[in-house]
């Protein structure tokens, strides 16, 4: 009995039942208003996800989410924008993408693969720069898609935005895409290549003698966290209905690494968790925010509880590990070296 | 068109010396902590505010607002080290990155909670708009000014650098902080220097930045932030005349850029800068004038 309770998969599955039951609630009964939030903060968990698998496992240090957000969003939007209306608002469009109307799901998975295809041209000369260079150049990455959809007017609107995208999102779809990417990346972790990437991250030198492909692993880790965020633009995209090059921007990249650095980097139940508790400390002080006219109040207690984490538990909810796990995660050694190598000195 | 060749090299010249300046500080803290100081593009908003104040609120005379501004802009990095960068030395490098990204909204943030995010009208005196005549271009006094006064404050920063104790000391740190402790160099002070100078430099160049556009706001920072990171990139992290001089080509580039090719580029001015970035990083991994380090590539 107590196994079956530290068991991954019946944590899941109730996890689940208990998701079901709650969008079923909200479908029923909330306003379209409030089912919007609710599905706004399951898309955020999907991103803070696959960011914590592709941040946090790896050690890498990207914030490019929300340019592949970008791509995905736009790229899902054009696909299932009304045939009717694209002839005058996208007159760029080649002939073939002008007609056709696709559902949701067909959409989604083109605008995550999109997404991948985006990453595995740019993760190739990207990935090969470590720490804050990384995380300076993935900025660039949302800085250049916002040039670029800002400028092809005629495949985008550019800097108009694409308005009445048809809302398809339900909460129904955010949380069957957010079980799947739960699945993936919980399997991957769990995988070899989950070890080879702490490996990785742990002492890349180590990892590098006893036959880790460095750049390959890393690459699958950018790529699979740059397909979530492409489906979780193209969810966004369809429950907002409106997308503009400013949707997804930088302020949105450091709200997702606060997620993951207060639930633990690598730890997917953690991010997951602190997306929702962002979402609901978002939405509590939003009122506040309205009412005394302060506006910047959610930044700031965001930004607050971002430097309080880093200052007093920098580890974050869960450390690289998850509250129910068979295998443990931790590398061994850690347990016997406090010190470990990806502490840097400030010598050098 | 040589007359519009060199009005072209003296507009970069001059958006190169506000990319120095802060180019500088990002490279000084850099070189004694390991630091990307994301918050260091604010200190340059705080010192265009402070500006505007002084100025055009309080109705102080340039020769105060000045001196006042760069004191502030010291002030305000300083603090930063000492609040939220010096509880948690020795953590992964990472870490104080992501912490000064928060800094960076935080301080966004709070300025937008005070003043809203509407941008304000900042007009020095007219003396300072006036024309002079150079072999056939245009220079406005302001613009003269710049570049003289980013020279003078380079040059004074490299004595302060190389003549004084502290600056002394803030070398040794850079080199070896636990050789230096050892020595008996007080290090947190040193490194709170760095801020502290780099700060003045940044306020500086935030008086410079909205008297030249003319108007100031909360997120004004951001952009001029990140272009001396880039800067500071080309000429190697951690060298401070190599980020005078990737100041200094960063402003040409950008100029020449905008100014020689069809309009129609002039609107990838940012993706240009950026995909300067990324190149500059993966075929000169250390920049111009850089020492080799593993993190980069």
């Amino acid at each position: 009995m107590k196994a079956l309770l530290r068991s991954p998969a019946v944590f899941g599955l109730v996890a689940l039942a208990c998701g079901v039951a709650f969008v079923a609630f909200a479908e029923f009964r909330l306003s379209s208003f409030e089912r919007t939030i609710i599905g706004l903060a399951g898309v955020n968990m999907i991103l803070a996800v696959s960011l914590s698998f592709s941040n946090g496992l790896t050690g890498l240090f990207s914030l490019g989410h929300p340019a592949f957000m970008m791509v995905g969003g736009y790229v899902a939007a054009i696909l299932t924008f009304p045939a009717s209306r694209k002839s005058f608002m996208l007159p760029d469009l080649p002939g073939w993408l002008a007609g056709v109307e696709w559902a949701l799901f067909p959409a989604t998975l083109m605008g995550g693969l999109a997404a991948a295809l985006v990453a595995v041209v740019t993760g190739f000369p990207v990935l090969r720069l470590r720490g804050h260079y990384l995380a300076v150049a993935t900025l660039g990455l949302i800085i250049i898609a916002r040039v670029i959809i800002n400028n092809a007017d005629g495949l985008t609107r550019g800097a108009l935005g694409l308005s009445g995208i048809p809302r398809l999102t339900d909460l129904w779809w955010v949380l069957g895409w957010l079980a799947v990417t739960f699945l993936v990346t919980w399997r991957l972790k769990h995988s070899s290549v989950g070890r080879a990437l702490l490996a990785i991250r742990e002492n890349e030198l180590a990892a590098a003698c006893i036959g880790v492909h460095r750049s390959a692993n890393r690459l699958a880790a950018f790529v699979v966290g740059a397909f979530f965020a492409g489906v979780g633009g193209a969810l966004w995209a369809h429950l907002v209905t409106n997308l503009t090059p400013g949707s997804f921007d930088i302020l949105l990249a450091f709200m997702l690494v606060v997620m993951v650095v207060i639930g633990g980097s690598g730890s997917l139940v953690g991010a997951a968790l602190a997306a929702v508790m962002l979402s609901v400390v978002t939405e509590l002080i939003r009122p506040i925010e309205r009412e005394l006219g302060a506006y910047g109040l959610v930044q700031i207690t965001i930004a607050a509880i971002l430097i309080a984490v880093l200052l007093l538990r920098p580890q974050g909810l869960f450390g690289s590990g998850e509250p129910v796990s068979r295998r443990p995660v931790e590398p061994i050694g850690r347990a016997l070296k406090p010190a470990s190598s990806n502490r840097q000195e400030v010598s050098q | 068109m040589s007359a519009y060749l060199l009005q072209q090299i003296i507009n970069g010249l001059v958006l190169g010396s506000m990319y120095a300046l802060v180019a500088v500080g990002f490279s000084m803290i850099y070189s004694i902590v390991r630091l990307i100081n994301f918050a260091h593009g604010d200190v340059v908003m705080i010192g265009a505010l402070s500006t505007f104040f002084a100025f055009a609120v309080m109705g102080l005379p340039l020769w105060v607002t000045i001196p006042a501004t760069v004191v502030i802009g010291a002030a305000v990095a300083a603090l930063i080290d000492l609040l939220a960068f010096r509880p948690q030395r020795g953590a992964p490098q990472v870490n104080g990155f992501i912490t000064s990204l928060g800094v960076s909204i935080l301080i966004q943030n709070v300025a937008i909670l005070l003043l809203t995010a509407q941008p304000r009208p900042l007009r020095l005196p007219s003396a300072l708009k006036a024309n002079l005549d150079l072999f056939g271009t245009r220079l406005s006094v302001l613009d003269g000014l710049i570049v003289a006064s980013t020279v003078l404050a380079l040059v004074v920063l490299t004595l302060f650098v190389r003549r004084t104790r502290l600056g002394i000391a803030m070398r040794a740190t850079a080199e070896n902080p636990h050789a230096a402790q050892l020595a008996g160099i007080p290090i947190n002070r040193a490194i709170m220097t760095a801020f502290a100078v780099g700060g003045a430099l940044a306020g500086f160049a935030g008086l410079m930045w909205g008297g030249r556009y003319g108007q100031v706001d909360p997120l004004m920072g951001f952009v001029p932030g990140l272009k001396a990171f880039v800067a500071a990139v080309i000429g190697g992290v951690g060298s401070l005349t190599g980020a005078v001089l990737g100041g200094y080509l960063l402003g040409l580039a950008e100029v020449m850029l905008v100014g020689f090719l069809p309009s129609d580029y002039g609107a990838y001015r940012d993706a240009f800068v950026f995909g300067l970035l990324i190149l500059v990083l993966l075929v000169l991994p250390n920049g111009l004038l850089g020492q080799s380090s593993e993190d980069r590539a």
